[in-house]
């Protein structure tokens, strides 16, 4: 019942989407309001019938009931209770049903909370949505149905994959989606646009929290799966340029620049159509990325789903959205409206070149990205494209807009003193300097752009430092003026800093981890020192245990320093006998932000075993820079600008009183 | 387990009714905002979002964020946006249509049902009942705790690995619960630390054809052989390379050996009917794909109608398994050889088709495919 009963709530939600296509459509034509509000209370509906599908579905998982298939093949009833929940979204037809729940659940949010909008554009935007929920709902019961029965169930399911039991699965996915599909919504407000023919400043303030949202989980569900594969693949790597990475990347770059185009369109109601045209490529990379994963056009980790009639479904869906939007917006994009100017030396020059550059690397990513699969269809040769193409094309790319990421929010709007400018951010540049001389005499060995690319980091923090000084006279002004001055400054500012910090945080990270990582591999018995990086790493004896679905041997190993003991490690090999297969879960000991990294091999015969130990300096930095940048992110969200409705500007106007 | 649980009358009505009251919900969510009453004000407007940013202004300039020259060249540009805002807001009021209300209240009232029903019906089973493990575990909970003390043997023999007996008595039990690869280790394990005997070299070859999901390879052959030279009597042996010749197409090889062994079986054998019954096979032309001998045993009490039955199903479960997932080539071959052997020649060039598809991406699989169809006499 349960099982049956969420399938036809799927199949009713896909009604539901069909409806709102169209009548809200007629509605905004005939200017209609009971028509338009249709819109509203469908995707509402739709929000509660995906919703009860995907309960639906995490309860079979939960029950262990193999009579639906999709439980059978990804679900074992000894799993434990966590696992069973995540397992819901841990193969292809649970994840697109999450997909769309998410979908669903944007629809759901602008339906509930877009009082602010026009009510022709909440229409239009509702109307776009459920274009592509269709689209999804019939490719999800069409060739992806989780539903499907068996008529004589098995008495045990065939197990998830292992490197997927796992905490990361339960937030990684969820999170990533967030941020892939919350660009739906700047999509729909794009095409809605194009469809009204009507753009303005006002938009881009409307679309605004929706994209910022978006971009927060996407940049948090890609440091969640970098960190992810950095502790459980047992080799310490964060970052593979995997196409499956890539395709999480592109939406970020082409999502990030948007983010700032909208800034220009929101202030000085200039970049419309480039506005425009980034939200539909953002989506379409989106899509893209869906394609390449859902596919299966590509093989790694990810690719959990092989299967020629899901990917002509789904590059149906792409060809769909992709050519009828871009179809769409080369017939209507000369109609807009052009507006403000600005000096090349301005605020407006600066995000402009910002977009440049986070374009360009995005088409460098795509290109990476494709170019291999093109050769492999074409010429049928296999090759592949990694980490020496991207740090040639993509590298200085980063490095250019990282030098210009201090100058930006300091310009002003319109005609800016770029002088001036410097002069202000010398400081942060003298701080840079000596950051890179300090790492230079510290450095023992590695590339000589280490330093460089510090100092680089660190000018990028001290810039954003130098931002909210500058904003608040911490230096010029009395103390008191300064904490008042600090409170009423707008919270994106504060979010701007953070976030262009967290820039350089990662920056730092990435090159510590990168130059100076220090490793040590070999065959370690019993009572056996390894040393490494000034530690001393005793292997103490391994054990075996028992799971709740697998066998795993533990080492032990006791860590210490100039002889006083640290702690102990304890990295594991697990073996999980229903899919045949192990995984390896690493130690981790941290130190600050270094971490000391034990993973096992195989245990030969003698009972000795191979070990993989490194010592990762500053790795932490790369995770915890994404982190303050989707800081930045939230306090920039929670300003109250994007929260405005009509009513609003009253409580402004008291807020100003005691200022005067 | 095996049997189509149909969902008793009740139920029925309560699933049905449980649809019926989620189409309501949904047609209601289209009908309520047609008979509500105009609430045009409920909306936001471009002017509101530009008379906030003139506020913001005020608020910047009163906290000395911006100079005043700027913000008087902002507050001219968004005055000027909200002039052009206000001029171009909809000066028409809000109609109503209803002849176009009337047409989305019957897509709703009309088409709602007939779509989920349309798309539902092929795709659902509504006649299926849902299967949770708490009731599975009530009904027979032994497949259970044979599992868990599987485990508890496995734990003990991976700290005494030399323990014979401990992997003579786990062996027949991974046999029979279909780990056969499993059991294929602990006969090994049996044979190095129990000795040589005729009947654990049979054991493993039967292990090993069984992996091989009935098709006596090779290697199994090799063990049967073995056992056949330590004891050229033993039953199991003996019936094995029976059916190693049989697979071979060699049917009076095989025809031979078996009524050899029944002429030297006692009368009470267990296993006499099962020979028989493949000694019929070969001489009459098969209906039955070589099963292993547990389901032989199985089906030994069945009437012929059921066996066939039982027989069909089996292979029609192999048939959708490899539908879902189909990248291992053994299945695939076992499958082709099932249908070749129910004299379904045409379902078995199908299955063929469709293995090369599904192995189509890998080099290494497609070969080993190739190879075995070929063996099966559909090569090429």
């Amino acid at each position: 019942m349960i099982a049956e009963s969420g399938h036809y709530a799927l199949v009713l939600a896909l009604g539901l989407a069909l409806i709102q296509s169209v009548v809200p459509l007629i509605g905004a034509r005939l200017r209609d309001v009971a028509l338009m509000n249709v819109a509203r209370s469908t995707a509402l509906a739709q929000l509660l019938f995906v919703g009860a599908s995907f309960i639906a579905l995490v309860m079979l998982h939960v029950n262990s009931d193999f009579s639906v298939a999709n439980v059978y093949e990804n679900s074992h009833s000894m799993k434990p209770l966590l696992y069973k929940i995540t397992g819901v979204w841990g193969n292809h037809e649970g994840s697109m049903l999450l997909w769309v729940s998410i979908l669903a659940l944007f629809g759901g949010l602008v339906a509930a909370f877009g009082n602010n909008l026009p009510l022709s554009l909440r229409a239009h935007v509702l109307a776009v949505q459920a274009w592509v929920a269709s689209a999804f709902y019939l490719f999800i019961l069409v060739t992806s149905n989780p539903f499907l029965r068996i008529a004589s169930p098995p008495i045990e399911g065939r197990d998830l994959n292992p490197v997927l039991q796992d905490i990361g699965l339960a937030v990684h996915p969820p999170m990533l989606y967030l941020g892939y599909v919350g660009f739906s919504i700047s999509f729909s407000f794009a095409i809605a646009a194009l469809m009204e023919g009507r753009i303005d400043a006002a938009w881009a303030r409307w679309v605004r929290p929706w994209t910022l949202v978006a971009w927060i989980f996407l940049t948090l569900g890609i440091a969640m799966g970098s960190y992810w594969a950095y502790y459980e693949l047992g080799w310490g790597g964060w970052w593979f340029w995997d196409p499956v990475e890539n395709a999480s990347l592109m939406p970020w770059l082409s999502g990030t620049a948007l983010l700032h185009s909208a800034l220009v369109m929101e202030k000085r109601n200039a970049l419309k159509v480039w506005t425009i045209l980034l939200s539909i490529l953002t989506f379409s990379l989106s899509l893209l990325g869906t394609f390449l994963v859902r596919s299966g056009v590509i093989t790694s980790v990810h690719a959990f789903a092989t299967d020629p009639t899901r990917g002509v479904f789904i590059l149906l869906i792409l060809c769909l959205f992709i050519g009828g939007s871009l179809s769409l917006f080369a017939g209507r994009a000369t109609s807009l409206k052009q507006g403000g100017l600005f000096a090349p030396i301005s605020r407006e020059g600066a995000l402009v070149l910002n977009n440049l550059l986070l374009t360009v690397a995005c088409a460098v990513v795509l290109f990476g990205t494709l170019y291999p699969l093109a050769m492999e269809m074409l010429a049928d040769f296999k090759m592949s494209v990694g980490a020496p193409f991207y740090n040639l094309t993509f590298a200085p790319l980063f490095t250019l807009l990282l030098l210009a990421v201090p100058f930006g929010p300091m310009l002003a709007w319109k005609r800016g003193d770029l002088l001036g400018v410097t002069q202000r951010l010398l400081a942060a540049g003298v701080a840079g300097l000596v950051a890179v001389a300090i790492a230079w005499g510290w450095a023992t060995g590695g590339s000589t752009l280490a330093p460089l690319a510090i100092g680089l980091g660190v000018f990028v923090i001290a810039g954003a430092v130098t931002d909210i000084v500058e904003r608040t006279g911490l230096v010029r002004l009395p103390f008191a003026t300064v904490l008042h001055r600090a409170r009423g400054l707008p919270r994106s500012s504060w979010g701007t800093a953070f976030a262009h910090a967290g820039l350089g945080v990662a920056l730092i990270g990435i090159v510590c981890e990168t130059t100076w990582n220090s490793e040590y591999i070999a065959t370690m018995k019993q009572n056996d020192v390894a040393h490494i990086s000034g530690f001393d790493v005793k292997l103490d004896g391994v054990l075996q245990r028992q799971g709740p679905n697998y066998r795993e041997m533990i080492a032990e190993f006791n860590v210490s320093r100039d002889g006083a003991p640290l702690s102990v490690m304890t990295p594991s090999k697990r073996s999980f006998t229903t899919r045949g297969s192990s995984t390896t879960e690493a130690a981790l000991l941290t130190r600050g932000a270094s971490q000391l990294y034990i993973s096992l091999g195989d245990a030969n015969a003698e009972g000795a075993i191979a070990v993989r130990i490194y010592y990762k300096p500053m790795v932490l930095l790369i995770w915890w820079g994404p982190v303050l940048m989707a800081f930045g992110g939230v306090l920039s969200l929670s300003d109250r600008r994007l929260r405005v409705g009509a009513p609003k500007p009253a409580r402004a106007k008291q807020r100003l009183q005691p200022a005067e | 387990m095996g049997a189509v649980r149909a969902l008793p009358e009740a139920c029925q009505m309560t699933l049905w009714f449980v649809f019926a009251l989620m189409t309501v919900a949904a047609i209601f969510a289209v009908l309520w905002p047609l008979g509500r009453k105009e609430r045009a004000q409920d909306q936001g407007s471009e002017v509101a979002v530009y008379k906030d940013q003139l506020a913001e202004i005020e608020r910047d300039l009163a906290a000395g964020m911006i100079p005043a020259p700027d913000a008087e060249a902002a507050r001219v540009e968004i005055s000027r946006r909200l002039l052009a805002a206000a001029a171009s807001e909809p000066a028409t009021a809000p109609t109503s249509n209803v002849t176009w209300r009337r047409v989305a209240a019957v897509l709703a009232l009309a088409g709602l049902p007939l779509v989920s029903l349309g798309v539902y019906m092929p795709l659902g089973s509504p006649k299926l009942q849902d299967f949770p493990l708490a009731q599975r575990e009530r009904v027979p909970g032994k497949a259970q705790s044979l599992e868990n003390l599987v485990a508890q043997v496995q734990q003990h023999l991976e700290k005494n690995p030399t323990d014979g007996r401990g992997w003579n008595v786990l062996a027949p039990v991974l046999q029979r619960l279909g780990r056969f690869d499993d059991a294929v280790r602990a006969y090994r394990n049996s044979l190095t630390y129990n000795g040589e005997s005729s009947e654990r070299r049979a054991d493993l070859g039967e292990a090993l054809s069984a992996a091989a999901g009935g098709v006596v390879t090779a290697e199994a052959k090799t063990e049967f052989e073995r056992a056949h030279a330590l004891d050229a009597d033993d039953p199991k042996a003996n019936y094995f390379l029976g059916l190693a010749a049989e697979q071979d197409g060699r049917k009076d090889d095989a025809a031979t050996i078996w009524r050899a062994l029944l002429a030297k079986a006692p009368a009470d054998a267990p296993w006499r009917v099962l020979v028989q019954t493949s000694l019929a096979r070969v001489g009459g032309g098969g209906t039955m794909p070589a099963l292993s001998d547990e389901a032989i045993a199985a089906s030994k009490d069945m009437a012929e109608g059921d066996r066939n039955a039982m027989v069909r199903g089996m292979v029609e479960r192999l048939a959708t398994r490899l539908k879902q997932n189909g990248d291992d080539v053994e299945s695939w071959l076992r499958l082709v050889r099932a249908y070749l052997v129910m004299g379904e020649r045409d379902k078995a060039m199908g299955a063929s088709a469709d293995a090369r598809q599904a192995v189509g991406s890998d080099g290494e699989r497609l070969r080993q495919l190739n190879e075995g169809l070929r063996t099966l006499g559909l090569g090429g």
